[in-house]
């Protein structure tokens, strides 16, 4: 009793700012635009009374009641089109898929809906659909999707990933006052990760979409990355410096509209591109950077661009096979060296 | 916890004794009774004695002006096809053309039941609730040639644009998929206390669909004000509806949503016009999503190509000769002595009109600018428009 009570409590007076991880830090980002905005809502499986199975919407549905929290069938294809419909309304709904492995299962609704819908007859449909992504949690092939490269081809969506505290909740605010559907990927490996807890401003902000970051920065050897793995190219890059290479990691957040700009920037620097994520390696979004690098780029290249990636299997459950499957700091080490070395 | 009673339509709470006999001595939550199929066939088609003709139901509240009002759409939507066809055979339709010759009524009937801000998503066969929306005929022709002056700017095709503030969404081609669309129109809706109704429109071949069944289930468990017409027209493009669902009655899919089913003539405007009125009511006052369906029968192809090589030999003659809409409302509006045979004739002269006009304004309008592509993926005061790449420029 005494536990609820305090919950309550504690829910009735939001944290603003202060310490956050990646998950408070984007439930501090929901209930700030819900609290902004009456026309922002949110919608999907579990999370209602719930808060979603990582506990992402815990405490809105008290605090915002179940008509702007609405526990839904499991029905993605309904969830899609039901936020698109809203969002026509002039609503502003905020999607949550469980695992956003289970996006497949709305994939007609985004790609010929939302994706479509402005271009076709102007209609705007200002939503986001958000979920937690990535591998490496021992979740098996259903429940560990980086869903990126299934949506880069379609014109018309969106794509955001954070690696921080401070750009998940800025992102996914941005993503809310976007005009147009916005995909955001959660990281399920960041949401409670102790090193990414960061001290957010009290003050309203958001991060703009469509800017990468510069995690770290370096002269020999630019690593093109985002979510989980930005953790993994630092890792690496820490390893380099000991051995005297100076390692830029360009953290993309966006990945559609791409930053074309920071990613050609950051090479025509070190002329040394390494491209690393966490989906497999053939069609994903590594192939398309490249592409980039190669043809705008290319005189100030001093090396091959190199991508490092998963391999081209289902994601597999068990704990060494995952490791093998994952793109790890050793597999970003020898690639970094050889490409210094080249 | 409210339930029906077996005869009567309002929901009542149970009574002390209605719930001693159910649960006995049992402990744990009271038991709902199981959920009847209850399929209301009120509008459904009539047998008539043989060499009488077809005509409409009679008693409906609606005036002769109202009459000859959806006399008026069903005769719009028959002429403009026509003249569709001919623009076709000209080779100025760029794309398909696709007809609802035999199952006009349907559209018109339903769409005239809806206030003005309610909204509808048809689809490709019900240019006739289009129409009735407020859509005009030079807006059709000038989409399905591709025009720039178009309401997509030849961006997309036939009635695939949309109005919001007309209550006007077109369809893409994936079926189903409006079903959760309109179902989202009405949830923010009722978010932000409208009061109005949504009318989405299937056909036998959409409903075997993930997306109806979802879309149809959500607004069901929401009780949102949504109102399916499954237009049962007897073919899926080439595909009979015994081999879309063993049901012989759309209508029955009602029972999976736990809503109630209506079937009603497709092909008398009127029985349309009154069904769609009274699921409306239904809907309006809160008590949730309704399936019509509508037994019609596809007298063209799929599209205008399509040699209809599948359809028994006599079946279309015998759908023309004897359950044409038309011809059906025109008899009983000579019958019931609504009009005479000159005033219709009135009003198809006045539509001809109309849709030589619009066809010849749909016809001076440019084709859309190459450069037109471009723009408006995204907002693009935000994200620029999609230029073609220069490559390797010095």
């Amino acid at each position: 009793m005494a536990t609820a009570a305090k919950k309550l409590s504690k829910l009735e007076h939001p944290p603003r700012g202060g310490q956050a991880t990646m998950v408070e830090a984007i439930r501090q980002g929901l209930w700030e635009e819900m609290e902004r905005d009456p026309t922002v809502f949110l919608i999907g499986e579990d999370v209602g009374a719930y808060g979603g199975a990582f506990k992402v919407t815990e405490g809105l549905i008290d605090h915002f009641g179940k008509e702007r929290v609405i526990d839904t069938p499991i029905s993605e294809a309904a969830i899609v089109g039901a936020a698109c419909g809203a969002a026509l309304m002039g609503m502003k709904p905020v999607a949550e898929f469980q695992f956003i492995d289970f996006i497949s299962c709305g994939f007609d609704m985004l790609t010929n809906y939302a994706a479509k819908s402005r271009y076709r007859w102007g209609g705007s449909i200002p939503a986001v659909f958000r979920g937690p992504c990535g591998s490496g949690v021992r979740s098996g092939p259903f429940h560990s999707l980086n869903a990126e490269s299934f949506f880069l081809n379609t014109a018309g969506l969106k794509i955001v990933e954070p690696s921080t505290a401070y750009d998940a909740k800025g992102l996914i605010k941005a993503a809310i006052r976007d005009p147009d559907p916005v995909l955001y990927f959660e990281h399920k490996k960041l949401y409670r990760l102790p090193r990414l807890r960061e001290e957010l401003p009290e003050d309203d902000y958001v991060v703009e979409i469509g800017k990468a970051r510069t995690a770290r920065e370096g002269r020999d050897v630019s690593i093109l990355t985002f979510g989980a793995q930005v953790l993994t190219a630092l890792d690496a890059a820490e390893e380099l410096e000991k051995e005297g290479l100076d390692v830029e990691v360009i953290d993309l957040r966006t990945l559609a509209p791409m930053d074309k700009e920071a990613i050609l920037a950051s090479v025509k620097k070190t002329s040394r591109a390494l491209i690393l994520h966490e989906a497999s390696l053939t069609g994903g979004i590594g192939g398309e950077i490249s592409a980039i690098i190669s043809q705008e780029a290319f005189e100030w290249l001093d090396a091959p661009v190199v991508r490092v990636a998963s391999i081209d299997t289902p994601v597999p459950y068990s704990p060494p096979l995952e490791d093998y499957y994952l793109p790890q700091v050793k597999d970003v080490l020898d690639a970094a060296r050889k490409l210094a070395a080249y | 916890m409210l339930y029906r009673t077996k005869g009567g339509d309002k929901p009542r709470p149970y009574t002390m004794a209605e719930n001693q006999k159910q649960n006995g001595n049992r402990k744990g939550p009271r038991r709902r009774p199981p959920f009847q199929i209850r399929i209301n066939t009120k509008y459904a088609p009539r047998k008539v004695a043989d060499g009488q003709a077809l005509s409409c139901i009679t008693g409906s509240s609606l005036t002769d002006r109202q009459m000859l009002e959806l006399y008026r759409y069903l005769k719009l939507t028959r002429l403009v096809e026509e003249r569709i066809v001919n623009l076709y055979r000209q080779t100025k339709v760029v794309g398909g053309v696709y007809r609802s010759l035999g199952q006009e009524a349907t559209a018109v009937g339903s769409a005239y039941a809806l206030r003005p801000d309610d909204f509808i998503t048809p689809i490709i066969r019900d240019l006739g609730a289009c129409f009735v929306k407020g859509i005009r005929p030079r807006e059709i022709f000038a989409q399905y040639m591709a025009k720039a002056w178009g309401p997509s700017a030849g961006k997309d095709l036939n009635v695939h644009f949309g109005y919001m503030d007309k209550g006007f969404i077109g369809p893409i081609s994936h079926l189903g998929d409006m079903i959760p669309v309109m179902t989202g129109i009405l949830l923010g809706a009722r978010l932000q206390n409208k009061d109005i109704v949504g009318l989405a429109y299937i056909g036998d071949g959409g409903a075997s669909t993930g997306a109806f069944y979802e879309g149809m289930n959500f607004a069901a468990v929401q009780k949102l004000p949504l109102i399916v017409i499954a237009e049962h027209n007897q073919y899926a493009y080439s595909t009979p509806t015994t081999m879309q669902t063993l049901l012989r009655n759309l209508a029955e899919k009602a029972a999976a949503f736990g809503i109630p089913g209506y079937i009603v003539d497709g092909n008398d405007v009127i029985a349309c016009y009154e069904v769609t009125k009274r699921a409306i009511d239904h809907a309006r006052n809160g008590h949730g999503a309704v399936l019509i369906e509508a037994k019609t029968y596809r007298r063209k192809g799929h599209a205008e190509h399509d040699d209809q090589r599948y359809v028994p030999e006599g079946e279309i003659d015998w759908w023309e000769t004897h359950n044409d809409p038309v011809d059906r409302v025109e008899t009983f509006l000579i019958d019931q002595e609504v009009a005479t045979k000159e005033k219709l004739e009135e009003i198809t002269t006045a539509v001809q009109r109309e849709i030589d006009e619009d066809s010849e304004w749909a016809e001076s309008s440019p084709m859309p600018e190459a450069e037109g592509a471009v723009y408006g993926v995204f907002d693009n005061s935000i994200v620029p428009p999609a230029f073609r790449p220069k490559i390797l420029e010095n």
